[in-house]
C-alpha cells in the first residue's frame, strides 16, 4: 500500500510528470482518432435517419459529447483546484488552467452547434430555454477563471486565486442552473423540449457515445500537452528543464 | 469578537461619510441607468410596466458592481488589511462586518431609492412595495458575494472589468428571483416563493461568501 502512494506521488512534481506526460500524448491522440473515426462513421453512414427530424439531427454525435465534456472539464478542474488548495502542490494549479481553455472551446462548441440545428429544428437560433442559458453562463464562467488567471502575474497567486473562483462557481453551478430552470417555467411554458425526443436508435447511441469517448481522449491529450507547456514555462529556472532543454538542442 | 465587528462597521461607515461624493455617485448611477431605459425603448406606459423589475434589478446590480472594487482596494494599499489579517480573531469576521458595511452605504441607498424610480415606470403601488422589498431581502446577497470577487481582484491588473466577469454570472440567481418576484406580482401569482428563496439566497450568500473571501485575501496578501 506504501509503495503504491509513494509511485502515486511521484507523478506529483512537474520533473517526473514531464516525461510521462510526454509519454502518454500520443496514445490519447490515437485513441482519440480511432474512437473519433468510428463514432463519426457510425453516425454518419450507419445510424437511420431520424423519423422526425430527418438528417438534421447527426449533428448530436458532436452536440451531445461537447456539452458533456464541458459541464464534467468544469468538475475536473474543481477537482484539480481543490487538490492544489489542500496540498499546495505545483501541478494540480497547473493542470486546472491546462483545463480551462478545452472547457471553454466544449463550452461554445456545444452553444455553436446547439444553434446549428436549432434554425432548422425549432426555427431559431436561439431560444431562452434552462439548458441554453445554462450553458452560456458555464461559458461565462470558463471565461472568468482564465480572465482571472491571466490578469496575474505571479503563477502562484493566480493558481490559488483561480482555485477559490473555482470552487465558488463549483458550489454556485446548482443553484444557477435550479434558478434558470425555474426561470423559465415560471415565465412560460417551455415551447420546445430537448427530453421530449423518442428513445434513440441503438446505433445512434453508439455513435454519440464513441464520440464522446474521442472528446474525453482529446480533451486529455490536449490537457497534457498544454500542461507540458505551462510546466516548462513555469520551471524555467529549474535544473531539470536547463538540461532537458540542453538535451535537445 | 463582536468588538472587532462592531469596529470595524464603525470605521467604514465613518470612512464613507468623509467621502460621500463616492456614495452619491453610485446612487446617481443608478438613478441615470434606469432613466435611459425608457428613452431607449419609448415611453408607453405599458411597455415600460412589463420592463420595470429586470431593469431596476438589473441596474442594481451595476451600481452595486460599481463600489465593490473599492472594498477592500484602500485598506489593502495602506496597510490596515494586513494588521486585520493578523488580528487573533478570524478573517472572516471582518469580512463579514465589511459586507455588512457595504450593504449599508451602497445596498440600502438603491432599496430607498427604488420605489421613487419604480413609479416613473408606472408600477402599481403592490409592486412598487415588492420591488422595495426584494431589494431589501436580495442586496444583501449581492455585497456577500461581491465581495468574493473583490478579494479576488485585489492589486491585479484591470481589477474592475475582471471583477464584473467573475461576479455578474453568479448575480444571475438574485437576479432572476429578485425580478421574478415582482414579475409575480405584476401577474397575479403572489411574490412569496420568489421572495422566500431570495432570503435563502442572501442567508446562504452572505453566511457562506466570508469564507472564501478570507481565503482570497490571504491569497492576496501573501
Amino acid at each position: 500500500m506504501s509503495h503504491r502512494l509513494i509511485n502515486w506521488f511521484r507523478y506529483a512534481s512537474p520533473q517526473t510528470f514531464y516525461p510521462l506526460a510526454g509519454k502518454m500524448i500520443p496514445w490519447f491522440w490515437m485513441l482519440a482518432a480511432i474512437f473519433g473515426l468510428t463514432g463519426l462513421s457510425i453516425g454518419f453512414l450507419l445510424a437511420p435517419t431520424d423519423a422526425q427530424q430527418g438528417e438534421g439531427y447527426r449533428i448530436i454525435f458532436l452536440h451531445v459529447p461537447a456539452s458533456w465534456m464541458s459541464m464534467f472539464i468544469y468538475l475536473v478542474m474543481s477537482f484539480w483546484a481543490a487538490m492544489g488548495l489542500a496540498f499546495n502542490t505545483r501541478l494540480s494549479g497547473m493542470m486546472a488552467s491546462a483545463l480551462a481553455p478545452t472547457g471553454a472551446l466544449f463550452a461554445f462548441i456545444s452553444l455553436w452547434t446547439g444553434a446549428l440545428w436549432g434554425k432548422p429544428m425549432w426555427g431559431t437560433w436561439w431560444v431562452w430555454d434552462a439548458r441554453l442559458t445554462s450553458e452560456l453562463i458555464l461559458l461565462f464562467l470558463y471565461i472568468g477563471f482564465i480572465a482571472l488567471q491571466a490578469a496575474i502575474d505571479d503563477p502562484r497567486r493566480a493558481d490559488k486565486a483561480g482555485a477559490i473562483l473555482a470552487l465558488v462557481g463549483v458550489v454556485n453551478i446548482p443553484i444557477i442552473y435550479f434558478s434558470v430552470k425555474w426561470w423559465n417555467t415560471l415565465h412560460q411554458g417551455a415551447s420546445v423540449s430537448l427530453t421530449k425526443s423518442p428513445s434513440m436508435a441503438t446505433t445512434m447511441l453508439w455513435g454519440m457515445l464513441l464520440c464522446a469517448l474521442a472528446c474525453w481522449m482529446y480533451s486529455i491529450a490536449v490537457a497534457l500537452m498544454r500542461a507540458r507547456t505551462i510546466m516548462l514555462e513555469r520551471e524555467r529556472h529549474t535544473d531539470w528543464v536547463r538540461t532537458l532543454l540542453a538535451a535537445k538542442e | 469578537m463582536l468588538l472587532l465587528f462592531r469596529a470595524v462597521i464603525g470605521r467604514d461607515l465613518r470612512l464613507a461619510m468623509r467621502r460621500q461624493a463616492d456614495v452619491v455617485a453610485a446612487m446617481f448611477f443608478f438613478i441615470i441607468v434606469v432613466s435611459l431605459f425608457p428613452l431607449g425603448v419609448g415611453p408607453e406606459p405599458d411597455q415600460l410596466r412589463k420592463l420595470a423589475p429586470g431593469v431596476l434589478w438589473v441596474a442594481a446590480l451595476l451600481a452595486t458592481m460599481l463600489s465593490l472594487p473599492r472594498l477592500f482596494a484602500d485598506d489593502y494599499r495602506d496597510g490596515t488589511l494586513e494588521q486585520l489579517a493578523l488580528a487573533p480573531q478570524p478573517l472572516g469576521v471582518v469580512v463579514l462586518a465589511k459586507v455588512v458595511a457595504h450593504w449599508l452605504i451602497a445596498g440600502l441607498p438603491l432599496v430607498m431609492l427604488a420605489p421613487v424610480l419604480g413609479i416613473q415606470f408606472d408600477l402599481s403601488n403592490d409592486a412598487l412595495a415588492v420591488l422595495t422589498l426584494s431589494l431589501l431581502i436580495g442586496t444583501p446577497a449581492l455585497s456577500g458575494i461581491g465581495a468574493i470577487g473583490a478579494a479576488l481582484t485585489l492589486g491585479v491588473r484591470g481589477g474592475g472589468v475582471l471583477l464584473s466577469l467573475l461576479i455578474l454570472p453568479l448575480y444571475i440567481p438574485v437576479l432572476i428571483f429578485g425580478a421574478g418576484a415582482v414579475d409575480a406580482t405584476v401577474t397575479g401569482l403572489g411574490p412569496q416563493a420568489h421572495l422566500s428563496l431570495l432570503g435563502a439566497l442572501t442567508l446562504g450568500g452572505v453566511f457562506f461568501a466570508p469564507w472564501p473571501t478570507a481565503a482570497a485575501l490571504r491569497v492576496a496578501l501573501e
